[in-house]
């Protein structure tokens, strides 16, 4: 190699680099910035909601879903084979030990993100008695799991606990 | 970049021969869009279309530069402001609604500048350049229509963008992070209107930028035309201007006639209501719809329902959309007959038309909310378009039998007009007052 081909190379690699190391920042500003990063976590008072009854309210700014299921509704969502399911799941691993009534999920489609219909008064739960989804017509059974429709996931189950009989810390 | 028989720029007033020298402007507009562009004699009014583009999208920037003089890109604010331009601002409801409205006339017009290439072959050899940057500058304007719906930050505003940016969040594995990344958040928020503002700003700005290289490439080896015949010499074109610029003026006054009816009598028509609500991130829309321009490909999105060799339907979903809009990149090379004209071309001609009852179909269903028989036919449609493009103009161009060529674009003008031989030196003749003589 003759040294000026070296001192080519050398010093456009070095440019090169240096453009790279700019980009970076460039791109990353994009990201969530650290206001939008510091989510609070959520407590929800369980007490007033009622079996067949089911809340809407926010986690990280997106829809959260809190239902009571009715013994009816558990015997539905147990009486499914599981192997049969496109995401499958048992209503046990979706809910807490004990407290199988009450079934927790955020109320986003995990197919496109709208929030689903049926957690409010009188609207539409689909045909498998859950949350249907009105974009692209999404159905979800009594366990929040995907049955029919272009969703590929169960609606998600966020991390919580039960900090007492009748309240929950989601996050 | 043109025939050798183009007139030649020759500046008589010495300010314009002292501007040539200095910066030689008026010399390049000359040769562009001047008497110094040689254009086919035979063009008829699916030749306007381009410029009608050109027209609608200087009347996007010049109501949209006014607009964000009255616009606060911040998700308090935003649909306040939009409204505050409605009701407060001087003439605000008329930039606002020519704005909105300027987009779906953007679109109609490029919808037939691109069925008019497809018709005619505009994208094939020695054009494909042409029709790639075409197609660059057309997923510019989506991205940029996209990005503008979102601004009012209505409930169509924000929905839309959740569904939109969840197509990203379909990619395996990197997905999420992209999508989080698009927003600036895990949901559409203050960033995110923001940077759609900014990028809504910029791009139409980079699309005028890819239409310079579009017209360049177009200019390197000149216009098509209805036969498809290459030009020969000097009596198969006509000067751009007066001509051209003649007929494309009368062009653009029934484009603004048009235009105008719809936006003083039916403002709203092409919108949705549910856009005059602010965005609510806890009420999903019953019925959330695109804009029209983006329903066929909507459509293709929604086509699948169930999973396919482990491949989810979101998935597969997101692809096809995608691929429908990248497979036009390949046509050039996919039909490959030598005819361009479809005028020429009997099978072509009937499969075309399939082809565009075909789109508005998928339109149709992309419009329609997500239940049966619209679900099924979109499928059928969608796997039409695509076996349109991948098996059916291969196989034409391989089968079929095409009509007798005209010996040259002349020819064919006085063949249609009965005109002997002998009066072939007519001046004139280039200025066809006849609209049209597509198939």
């Amino acid at each position: 190699m003759r040294r000026r081909d070296f001192i080519n190379i050398a010093a456009v690699s070095f440019a090169g680099m240096g453009a790279v190391a700019v980009v970076v920042p460039l791109i990353d500003q994009m990201n969530p910035s650290a206001d939008v990063l510091a989510l609070a976590s959520t407590e929800v008072d369980l007490s007033a909601i009622q079996p067949g009854q089911a809340i809407k309210t926010t986690f990280r700014s997106q829809p959260l879903f809190v239902r009571h299921l009715t013994p009816k509704e558990i015997a539905e969502a147990d009486k499914v084979d599981v192997a049969t399911l496109r995401d499958p799941q048992t209503l046990e691993e979706r809910t807490v030990d004990g407290k199988k009534q009450w079934l927790i999920t955020m109320g986003v489609c995990t197919h496109l993100g709208c929030v689903p219909l049926g957690a409010g008064e009188g609207e539409n739960r689909g045909e498998y008695g859950g949350y249907f989804c009105p974009c692209h017509g999404s159905s979800y059974d009594t366990a929040a799991r995907i049955r029919k429709g272009p969703a590929p996931k169960n609606l998600e189950v966020p991390e919580f606990k039960f900090t007492s009989d009748t309240a929950i810390l989601v996050g | 970049m043109s025939f050798p028989w183009a007139e030649h720029y020759t500046p008589k007033h010495p300010v314009m021969q002292w501007m040539d020298e200095k910066l030689p402007l008026p010399r390049l507009v000359y040769n562009a869009v001047g008497a110094g562009y040689p254009v086919p004699r035979n063009l008829n009014y699916f030749w306007n279309f381009g410029v009608l583009a050109g027209l609608a999208l200087v009347i996007q920037i010049v109501t949209g530069v006014i607009m964000a003089m009255h616009y606060g890109a911040n998700d308090l604010v935003a649909f306040a402001t939009v409204e505050q331009t409605m009701r407060d601002v001087n003439s605000g409801w008329l930039m606002r609604y020519a704005h909105a409205n300027g987009a779906s006339f953007f679109f109609i017009v490029v919808y037939l500048h691109i069925f008019r290439g497809l018709f005619y072959g505009s994208y094939k050899a020695p054009r494909e350049m042409v029709w790639l940057l075409g197609l660059v500058i057309f997923l510019l304007m989506m991205a940029t229509a996209f990005m503008g719906y979102v601004l009012p930050w209505g409930q169509m505003s924000y929905w839309g963008a959740k569904v939109i940016t969840g197509l990203f969040g379909a990619i395996p594995v990197v997905g999420e992070p992209i999508q989080t990344w698009l927003l600036g958040g895990f949901a559409p928020g203050n960033a995110s209107l923001n940077r759609f503002f900014s990028l809504h700003f910029l791009l139409p700005f980079v699309i005028a930028g890819v239409i310079i290289l579009h017209i360049w490439a177009l200019h390197i080896p000149g216009s098509n035309n209805p036969t498809g015949v290459e030009v020969k010499g000097p009596q198969d074109t006509v000067p751009f201007h007066p001509y051209y610029t003649a007929k494309d003026g009368f062009g653009a006054g029934v484009f603004l006639i048009i235009f105008s009816i719809m936006l003083f009598y039916a403002p709203n028509y092409l919108g949705h209501p549910d856009n005059y609500i602010e965005a609510n991130p806890l009420s999903t829309p019953a019925h959330i719809v695109p804009e029209w321009y983006f329903w066929p490909f909507y459509a293709i999105l929604r086509a699948f329902t169930v999973d396919f060799f482990f491949v989810p339907a979101k998935l597969l979903g997101v692809l096809a959309m995608f691929a429908s809009i990248l497979l036009l990149f390949f046509l050039p090379w996919l039909d490959n007959s030598p005819v361009r004209s479809g005028n020429y071309r009997p099978t072509f001609k009937k499969f075309f038309w399939i082809l565009v009852i075909d789109v508005l179909i998928l339109g149709y269903c992309g419009g329609a909310p997500a239940e049966e028989p619209y679900v099924m036919i979109s499928q059928v449609a969608a796997a039409y378009y695509f076996a349109h493009f991948l098996i059916v103009l291969p196989l034409i161009a391989r089968f079929e039998k095409p009509l007798p060529l005209p010996g040259s674009i002349t020819e064919s003008v006085l063949n249609r007009h009965n005109i002997k031989g002998e009066e072939d030196a007519l001046p004139g003749m280039g200025a066809d007052p006849q609209p049209s003589n597509a198939g």
